[in-house]
């Protein structure tokens, strides 16, 4: 039963909740025990709300079972998580928990608010596991940057789960819950899934309030969902999008309601028919491995002998999309970064000598390297005599990125097919030592963020007994569609023998306890 | 492009006041060098009659009425500070050279 | 040698609204508890977000449209990066190149007559934390942060470097509180650090020389010393040229007891403040049809409305300054002309720059203006006396009065009758054997006396113009 219910999506645990079936409660003992058990050797977490997760569990069981007495009607009119347990990426800000950011320099801090999407999830009945673990301040390709510990990939537990977002993705492929959050800058929710095997989408810019999520760089971080379902991310999207009149880059579009019944099987599966793709040849870049290209390759025949068009197209910016992004995301992040001071909150070496020493220090020792070498670019970036060669000019061939995309958009293409990594995941301390290598492993992804586009990640297969994740790339506010493709993908693929194959160092998570 | 030399690399952790040790402004000098090589084959795009873009997906602004809402209360404005003294958050002195822009 | 002084200002001046620029935080009253007015985007706290106070931008429209500034068809705001304790984020929320208002002016009188300044930009920007400076009992030294101002909406304004001496640097300042006072925008209250002046200021030789090495003046905190501050700082640097010395770059303060500027900062290297546009604010467009609604809602501006009384009105020149230089003087008279359309003008300016403006000075609520209007009225009638006017008027400022209700309830109309005050004058004189020998003895004062004492037995009724001519009439008999 505990197994059965650790496997369950969100829409089964819904109405599972509904019918009687089981209860919350059983469902968070489930997942609270195979984290006891296993999370020493996957390393997902931060922070668990056990105390107070169980009792909200009772509350919504309470509510279903006061439902149920009601009838059919009661029971749908429920909120649509109730008593769903999901994990949210340490920095998001909820009130009374630590947020860490992933990062030293906020060890200790107590969030006195919750952030716009905590409240959403909490209104859409959601239950809050607990926090996950993250590269420093969102910034690396592998989880390898938080400063509190490694989050092993539960497909091989010598390998990265990808980042930055990689407690939340290894969390949910691990089965330690059916659906968590992440964020997205450059690639962090989509690239993680895509090395986890499972699907993560990163909305539209604007579609989920930025308002209480620590941030990055501003302009392209975005927050979305990791599931085990195109269902299920549509679902979690459901309950965090939506204009914020705290967040003035939020946008005022209506969310769709169409996410909370996504087609299904067949009905998703024929949907497909018709369909135009685009396929970037620029995507497929040297140094991509053959397996990956090969697994993207076959998702694409795919979706071709379920009636989609398929066209090779170009989008010639894209081999300028990395370095215009390290420009951009350093910069906005070397001002983003600047209130970690030491002085209201966070990890203070202030006290000792002058306040220079005292911001010296603080700075200093509370960054990880990876964020010191990103506040280094940034500030250089925006410093006097240099601001026109480089911040300028990254913000100008962003022009050009977001030209390119619309291009294919005005040509009438659903969305765009790629892969979401060139690679599969890798061992751990593989690519620490040279930057530009590692800054690489988001190539696929990072374009999409300069253009402010959705896009998700869907398992497509694997490559040597690791996960394969095909991108698909929209139309800004098209996630309905994106994420009605990936579920159409999903049924073409339902009885293929890879879909069969569970997370292999699964079984070991639990031995090495 | 021409390679940040150690007292740039220096200069600009003093702006960002990032507090390094000699050997993490070696490494950073190397990285930040290796990491400008990319940055400056934007310099072969052609961007002269591309305007910039700090949003690509830019929205209204929406402007808020100027209505007050309640704010925090002292403990959780200041319940996170390493330093009090009553209900101030506390630093040690403000030396007279320092910059208040 | 003679040197030309080239003065620039800038003025940071706190916009009157209810609310911060970028949150929705109450503005602290005086006398607010520290860290009573903050929430986790004027804290600074990780994840918070700016969202912009539609009224200060209104308001800053509203300014550049009455300094005749041209506003952007769009604009944006950039941050401003730098450490200081008091700047929670690291960066403070400003305009750089796309300010809500460029290129206005302002008309300046002095002594030495009417000129202009031209005003380069004026843009909205948020407001720091407060700084107190404390020394501990083992003697280390501490700052004390108080968060409430945080994120307070500044409007800056600077000049172009237009002036050439202090009395036209304390006029400009002078005449944009007073605009922005009559406008709304601002309180603008000095005393309670509403406006901050500072002023760039420079000596050259000629005025077709180029301009010389800048000193920044700050701390000046009444309009006597800008005036004095920069007097001082031009002639400072005059001994020092003339000595054959040169002038240091440097930010020196205004010294108010020794009336001299001293050293705050020498001049370190330059600040690279590294703006970009702040990624968190969408540009905001400004609709032509927004900002005529703005235009269309401003008030007489001061000049016109000086102008006018001066020409409609027959005031003087002095008279309509010290009206219009209190927008709440200017608003009273107003109101009043608009209830008695046919009251003289003259003696209602004297009534409002008088009576009016000692006890609002004073903090005294405004009357009636149209229990006010009747009040003058009835002096200008002579229906009563101006005793009995400042009776009526230091009573109407605590206690509703209808003015005329209460000249015929309490009988305060005024004596002119020759027969009833002839009456009172003839028990007068019988009264006062001493002062009638004074008068025969050549002294005048006398009359006066008497008038005294008649008004007092005539309760303050009498016409006391009339009651000094029927008493010399009556002497002389």
């Amino acid at each position: 039963m505990s197994a059965e219910l650790r496997r369950a999506t969100a829409a089964q645990l819904r109405a599972g909740f509904g019918s009687g079936a089981f209860t919350s409660l059983e469902v968070v003992d489930a997942l609270l025990g195979a984290i006891a058990q296993e999370d020493a050797a996957l390393g997902a977490w931060l922070h668990l709300r056990t105390g107070e997760v169980r009792g909200e569990a009772q509350r919504a069981d309470d509510a279903y079972a006061a439902a149920r007495a009601s009838g059919a009607e009661a029971v749908r009119a429920l909120a649509p998580l109730l008593g769903v347990p999901i994990a949210l990426k340490d920095l998001v800000n909820m009130v009374g928990t630590p947020t860490t950011a992933g990062s030293k320099i906020l060890e200790g801090y107590i969030s006195p608010y919750d952030a716009t999407i905590t409240t959403k999830l909490k209104a859409a009945g959601a239950l809050i596991l607990g926090k996950t673990n993250m590269d420093e301040f969102a910034m690396g390709s592998s989880t390898e940057f938080s400063a509190y510990r490694r989050t092993v990939n539960p497909w091989d537990r010598e390998r990265v789960p990808g980042g930055s977002s990689g407690g939340s993705a290894s969390a949910v492929a691990a089965l330690h819950a059916p659906l968590s959050i992440g964020s997205d800058t450059g690639g962090s929710i989509r690239q993680p899934a895509s090395l986890t095997g499972i699907t993560g989408l990163k909305p539209t810019y604007g579609r989920v309030s930025r308002y209480g999520i620590v941030a990055f760089a501003s302009s392209l971080d975005q927050i979305g969902p990791f599931a085990r379902s195109a269902q299920d991310a549509a679902l979690m999207l459901h309950a965090i999008a939506g204009s914020d009149p705290r967040d003035a880059t939020s946008s005022a579009l209506p969310v769709d309601a169409a996410l909370l019944t996504l087609p299904q099987g067949d009905q998703a599966a024929s949907a497909i028919k018709g369909k135009r793709f685009a396929l970037p040849k620029e995507y497929f870049v040297a140094g991509m491995e053959p397996g990956v290209e090969a697994a993207v390759r076959a998702a694409v025949a795919a979706l071709q002998s379920a009636g989609a068009v398929i066209d090779e197209v170009s989008l010639p910016t894209t081999e300028h999309a990395l370095a215009t992004y390290y420009i951009v995301a350093p910069a906005e992040a070397s001002a983003n970064l600047a209130r970690y001071d030491g002085i209201r909150y966070g990890a203070s070496k202030h006290g000792g000598g002058d306040l220079l020493d005292g911001y010296l220090a603080t700075r200093g020792r509370g960054f990880g390297p990876e964020v010191r070498r990103r506040i280094m670019l940034g500030t250089y970036a925006l410093s006097a005599g240099f601001y026109d060669a480089y911040y300028l000019k990254a913000q100008k061939v962003r022009t050009l990125i977001a030209r390119d995309f619309d291009r294919i958009w005005s040509a009438g293409y659903d969305a765009i097919v790629a892969p979401a990594s060139p690679s599969v995941a890798w061992k751990f301390g593989a690519k620490m030592s040279d930057p530009v290598a590692m800054y690489l492993a988001d190539a696929c992804t990072i374009p999409t963020n300069m253009a402010g586009l959705p896009g998700l990640s869907t398992p497509c297969g694997l490559s040597e007994g690791l996960p394969v994740g095909l991108q698909l790339i929209g139309a800004p506010w098209s996630e309905t569609g994106l994420l009605s493709i990936a579920a159409g993908y999903e049924a073409l693929t339902a009885d293929a023998p890879w879909r069969a194959q569970e997370p292999t160092d699964l079984a070991a998570l639990g031995g090495a306890a | 492009m021409s390679k940040l030399t150690r007292a740039e690399v220096e200069k600009v952790a003093a702006l960002a006041r990032l507090g390094l040790t000699s050997e993490e402004v070696e490494a950073l000098q190397g990285d930040l060098n290796l990491i400008l090589e990319q940055w400056a084959r934007l310099a072969e795009v052609d961007t002269s009659s591309v305007p910039a873009s700090a949003q690509t997906i830019v929205q209204v602004m929406p402007l808020r009425d100027d209505t007050p809402s309640p704010s925090l209360s002292v403990d959780a404005a200041l319940q996170n500070a390493p330093a009090r003294s009553g209900d101030f958050v506390r630093v040690q002195a403000i030396l007279s050279e320092e910059a208040d822009g | 040698m003679s040197w030309e002084a080239v003065i620039g200002i800038e003025i940071h001046v706190q916009l009157r609204t209810a609310t911060k620029m970028f949150c929705p935080c109450a503005i602290p009253a005086e006398g607010d508890a520290p860290n009573t007015r903050t929430c986790p985007t004027c804290l600074g706290l990780p994840g918070a977000l700016p969202v912009p106070n539609r009224t200060a931008i209104e308001k800053v429209l509203a300014v550049g449209a009455a300094i005749g500034a041209k506003s952007p068809a769009t604009t944006r705001w950039d941050r401003k990066n730098y450490f200081y304790p008091d700047l929670p984020k690291g960066y403070q929320i400003s305009q750089l190149d796309l300010p809500l208002a460029e290129h206005g002016s302002i008309a300046v009188t002095t002594s030495a007559g009417s000129g202009s300044v031209r005003i380069r930009r004026a843009h909205l920007e948020e407001d720091t934390a407060r700084l107190r400076h404390e020394k501990g009992a083992d003697g280390t030294r501490a700052s004390l942060i108080d968060y409430n101002r945080s994120g307070v909406a500044l409007l800056e304004i600077v000049t172009e470097p237009d002036i050439r001496d202090g009395e036209t640097a304390r006029r400009y300042a002078e005449e944009l509180r007073l605009l922005l006072r009559t406008i709304g925008a601002a309180d603008a209250e000095m005393e309670n650090g509403q406006l901050r002046v500072e002023a760039n200021i420079s000596l050259r030789p000629s005025s077709d020389a180029p301009f010389g090495t800048r000193v920044e003046v700050k701390n000046m905190n009444s309009f006597r010393s800008v005036e004095r501050a920069i007097a001082y700082e031009a002639s400072r640097q005059a001994e020092v040229l003339d000595a054959g010395g040169t002038i240091t770059q440097e930010t020196r303060g205004w010294d108010e007891g020794s009336e001299t500027t001293y050293t705050m900062r020498a001049k370190e290297d330059s600040h690279d403040y590294r703006y970009f546009p702040e990624p968190d604010l969408p540009p905001l467009d400004i609709d032509p049809a927004w900002l005529a609604a703005i235009v269309a809602g401003l008030p007489e501006l001061p000049g016109t409305r000086r102008a006018r009384y001066v020409s409609e009105l027959g005031l003087t020149e002095y008279d309509a300054s010290v009206l219009v230089a209190e927008p709440r003087a200017a608003a009273l008279f107003e109101a009043a002309r608009a209830a008695q359309k046919e009251l003289d003008a003259k003696l209602l300016a004297n009534w409002v720059s008088g009576e009016y403006l000692r006890v609002a000075k004073e903090g005294a609520a405004d009357p009636d203006p149209d229990q006010f209007a009747a009040l003058v009225a009835a002096v200008a009638s002579k229906e009563i006396n101006g005793t009995t006017a400042k009776a009526l008027f230091a009573e109407m400022i605590t206690t509703p009065l209808n003015i005329r209700e209460v000249i015929v309830s309490r009988g305060l109309g005024q004596i002119s009758d020759t027969g009833a005050l002839e009456k009172i004058i003839a028990d007068v004189i019988a009264a006062n054997p001493q002062a009638i020998a004074d008068w025969k003895a050549g002294k005048q004062q006398a009359v006066s006396f008497l008038v005294g004492q008649a008004m007092k037995a005539s309760k303050g009724r009498g016409d006391a113009a009339l009651l000094g001519e029927l008493i010399r009439a009556a002497l002389d008999r």
